[in-house]
């Protein structure tokens, strides 16, 4: 009986499976057009899952043998059970790894199933709790049918009330595991994810044979030469047909709601739940069936879309409120955790593009902060041409007088404010200390253009960039230095859309090659414990995690580690703009941030970033532990005494 | 075309906004001048009004940016009367007003360029013979002939003025601060020529202008003890001293008062 069975269920399961891929793919394709090599990133699915996603995944051990067991015996099964009671060929050894494929899908779904005995806060529950049954079902199902066709049992052991009870149980199974892969249920993230990583918007995220890939994290500039072009995005039609794929892709998993710093902070956000919203406007509906965390303070069943309507409504309630949006600091921690490479600050500043630019509607301090960018290229509203007057003792030499230098340095909009004028004066120091060849753009810099587009004002941010490539172009330098990283992140990574490639070192990396090169001297340091807060746009940006470590390391500090750090550094709550948007939560990211500084004892956090510093030396604590730049720590602890060097271009041309 | 603060316009008002390009007073950049987008601001702010931007002038790449500033209020197209370098925009201003007179006419109190001398309302309400009423600091009803406003008056007091329509209002820094200005509808926005001829300004011809120097500021010495009398000093109302208050004078009498104290001021020499 069962041999009649089983070949109806399994391709009446592979045919609703194909119906349900079709209406599916009809679901991205209302997205905007985003060419991709078809064949080339299908090729490519088997290495970017197992190497670059397994990377992810690999960080909860657990998890991810949990989930090679489950997944990798689910397709093993599943291909077999095809071949074995679809096809009726049990011969050989067939049938034995089949036994064997489906014994181990069900040890992974025993894990899987603990895993949903007392979930955390982040998994999100509903349908998802009853995915390890389903498991269960379909490995036990084929595991005990599969048992005659091998020879183990006799055919038609048990009588038909066994027969219809495994028919059943591997029934159910197929429903969950095959066709609910196709038509929404929790196991579409298999099927999505496999060609999200196929079509991925950012496919040099990924290794290749060739080597790992690469860091990709600057926003795509919008067309504004064309005036068809859309300015963002304002229904879930509007994002590239490869963007609703990948919101498709969600396991819902949470990782990335753990991580997020303005969830944490009480903000209305949870880069889960938005990617999940995402979903409902691209099938059209409400949130109502969305089973985890909302966004804090907000009730889930009250907002509703459709693929061709507004996301945000400029009255009343839509899809996503805008204080949702704009609560993000645009500190990638959720792209960096999301195992299935969901690019969730992308997708944020598409949204807040239409707000800014056709709404008009930036919150807060947003609209002024934009005019003065726009009047003054400062976002303070601060005369341009009083950029140097905080160096007005410190005879800066000027690139408009001296032309070229090996060094640009890139000042950025901390000239304005005193608490970073220290930090320039100490960098200024240290780079006179080492006899580094240096020149400032003065007067000519303008506001990099980051902010402006974290805002959504993708016409200012062109606007100051293009003026700045234009400068820049007039002088010849090895490489720029800033002690900015937004402003490192934009010249380094999103000038170049534009026409503008540079070479770009944060302070600490130049700091630090600086000494290893034996150009500076440093007397041995009094500071105690240190420890070092990594900027979001330097390290999960750019990468840069160990030169200030290193910094801190030649200046003999006593170095301990915030249990988020490095790539997991909780972000300080400055970047994005959140300071200018300014969403109310129940607490304060940077005092948050303190808060992992005061657990590791130290009496000093080193930073790299001048809205690091504004935002944590903001926290008003007792006992707050010292904020310093890294420049000011190597700049105290210069050894004067030792004799200046010189390092210009001509000394080293003469030497060579 | 108009912008329509309500779908049903129906009996709506008819209001004009006329806008100047303005100069950011740190970089002199062009934008939209302050006042005049305050102006545009409390015309949205209206319930039931069909809304026109006017602008006369000299039209030129730069000042193209700053009118669209006014389009990405929200705007889909503006008057634009153009005239040439040395026009006096007064004349084209009426003649263009008299032809489509609106039921209100709004404006900033003083542009930010040209003479800035605050002077054009009033030569404008004189000219189409309507009342003008100055710092206005919000339309609180309107009627079909009649509008209700509060004026701002010094020290955040407000006075209640019930004005017959048409009329020109003024509108300076007491007023709502205007909404953001957008990228995309200011990009698409359009500027509808109206022709108008364009007279020089004869008078202007004589002028020679120049850039305007800081004036010394008259500093206020505060001799206070404490920090009460400091807060007192700063609290207080700016001292006329000698102020006097005239009440029933006649003209003559006004006349008279004010042009001795100008002497004693020393801004007339006889
Ligand atoms: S970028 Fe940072 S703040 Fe924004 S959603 Fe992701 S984790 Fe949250
Ligand atoms: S977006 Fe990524 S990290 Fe967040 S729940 Fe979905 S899969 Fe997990």
């Amino acid at each position: 009986m069962l041999d009649i069975l089983l070949p109806i269920l399994i391709f009446s399961a592979l045919a609703l499976a194909a119906i349900g891929a079709v209406r599916r793919i009809r679901l991205w394709r209302q997205g905007r057009p985003s060419p991709v090599p078809v064949i080339r990133g299908l090729a490519a699915v088997p290495r970017r899952y197992l190497v670059d996603l397994h990377h992810v995944v690999a960080r909860d051990k657990v998890m991810s043998s949990t989930h090679v067991a489950t997944a990798g015996g689910f397709v093993a099964a599943m291909a077999l059970a095809i071949v074995v009671h679809g096809l009726g060929l049990a011969e050989g050894v067939l049938g034995w790894l089949l036994l064997a494929a489906s014994a181990t899908m069900f040890v992974g779904s025993l894990f899987v199933a603990r895993r949903r005995i007392n979930p955390p806060a982040r998994l999100s529950k509903g349908p998802w709790m009853r995915l390890p049954k389903s498991l269960m079902a379909f490995s036990l199902g084929i595991f005990v049918a599969t048992l005659p066709a091998v020879g183990v049992l006799p055919p038609d052991a048990g009588g038909w009330l066994v027969a219809v009870l495994l028919a059943a149980a591997v029934a159910w199974g197929l429903a969950e595991l095959v066709f609910g892969m196709t038509w929404g249920g929790p196991m579409k993230h298999a099927f999505a994810g496999a060609l999200h990583l196929a079509f991925h918007r950012r496919a040099e995220r990924f290794s290749t044979a060739a080597g790992p890939g690469r860091r990709s994290t600057g926003l795509k500039a919008l067309d504004l030469d064309d005036a068809e072009a859309p300015l963002g995005v304002e229904t879930p039609a509007d994002f590239t047909w490869n963007q609703l794929l990948g919101f498709d892709a969600c396991v819902q998993c949470g990782r990335c709601e753990a991580v997020c710093p303005a969830f944490a902070a009480g903000q209305p956000l949870n880069p889960k739940k938005l990617v999940q919203d995402m979903v409902v406007g691209m099938a059209g509906g409400s949130d109502a069936a969305y089973a985890g965390s909302p966004y804090p303070g907000k009730a889930v069943g009250e907002h509703a879309g459709d693929p061709h309507g507004p996301i945000v409504a400029r009255e009343g309630t839509a899809l996503v409120d805008a204080e949702t949006l704009w609560s993000c600091t645009t500190c990638r921690a959720c792209v960096e955790e999301c195992p299935m490479m969901i690019e969730h600050v992308d997708a944020i500043v598409d949204m807040r593009r239409f707000l800014t630019l056709e709404h008009g509607n930036t919150p807060n301090k947003g609209a002024e902060v934009l005019d003065n960018l726009i009047a003054t290229d400062n976002p303070g509203g601060f005369d341009p041409g009083s950029r140097l007057h905080w160096a007005a003792d410190l005879e800066l030499p000027l690139m408009a007088e001296r032309g070229e230098a090996q060094v640009l340095l890139w000042l950025g909009d901390g000239v304005f404010d005193m608490r970073n004028q220290r930090t320039l004066r100490a960098l200024v120091k240290v780079l006179r200390a080492a006899g580094v060849d240096f020149a400032v753009l003065g007067n000519e810099e303008r506001d990099s253009g980051d902010v402006a587009r974290r805002l959504g004002d993708e016409a200012t941010f062109q606007s100051l960039a293009r003026r700045n490539i234009a400068t820049l172009a007039q002088y010849r330098f090895d490489r720029i230095v800033t002690c900015d990283p937004h402003s490192f992140h934009v010249l380094a990574n999103e000038y170049g859309e534009l026409g503008g490639n540079y070479e770009v070192s944060h302070h600490s990396t130049y700091i630090n090659e600086l000494l290893e090169a034996g150009w500076l001297s440093l007397k041995a340091s009094r500071l105690g414990r240190v420890t070092y807060h990594d900027p979001c746009y330097l390290g999960r940006y750019n990468g840069e995690y160990a030169a200030p470590r290193a910094v801190l390391d030649a200046l003999g500090v006593e170095r301990v580690e915030m249990a988020r750090s490095g790539y997991r550094s909780r972000c300080c709550g400055g970047g994005g703009g959140a300071p200018i948007t300014d969403i109310p939560g129940k607490q304060r990211i940077p005092d948050m941030r303190m808060n992992d500084v005061s657990e590791t004892g130290a009496d000093l956090v080193a930073v790299g970033c001048p809205q690091c510093t504004a935002m944590l030396e903001g926290v008003v604590a007792e006992d707050r532990a010292v904020v310093k730049d890294i420049a000011e720590l190597v700049a105290d602890a210069l050894d004067e005494s030792a004799p200046a060097k010189d390092r210009r271009r001509v000394t080293e041309e003469e030497a060579a | 075309m108009p912008h329509e603060t309500t779908k049903n316009a129906a009996g709506a008002l008819d209001v004009a906004v006329l806008v100047s390009i303005g100069r950011h007073p740190v970089t002199g950049r062009t934008r939209r001048a302050d006042q005049d987008a305050r102006a545009v601001e409390a015309a949205l702010a209206l319930d039931h009004a069909r809304v026109q931007l006017i602008h006369a002038g000299h039209h030129e790449t730069d000042s193209e940016a700053a009118l669209r500033g006014y389009l990405g209020m929200g705007f889909e197209a503006l008057t634009l009367i153009e005239q040439a370098g040395d026009a006096d925009v007064l004349p084209a201003l009426t003649d263009a007003l008299r032809e489509a007179p609106p039921r209100l006419l709004l404006c900033g109190t003083r542009a930010e360029t040209g003479e800035g001398s605050g002077l054009l309302p009033y030569l404008l309400a004189e000219s189409l013979g309507w009342p003008i009423v100055t710092g206005l600091a919000e339309i609180e009803r309107v009627e079909p002939e009649h509008v209700t406003l509060l004026q701002a008056l010094p020290r955040g007091q407000r006075r209640r003025l019930r004005l017959r329509l048409p009329a020109v209002i003024t509108v300076d820094e007491a007023a709502p601060a205007p909404r953001q200005s957008a990228f995309g509808p200011a990009r698409r926005g359009a500027l509808a020529v109206s022709e108008q001829a364009s007279r020089p300004d004869t008078a202007l011809a004589d002028w020679t202008l120049e850039p305007a120097r800081p004036r010394p500021k008259r500093l206020k010495v505060v001799k206070a003890a404490s920090a009460r009398d400091r807060f007192k000093a700063a609290a207080a109302k700016a001292e006329g001293g000698g102020g006097q208050v005239l009440t029933d004078a006649t003209p003559e009498q006004g006349a008279e008062a004010i042009f001795k104290l100008l002497h004693e001021e020393g801004v007339l020499r006889r």
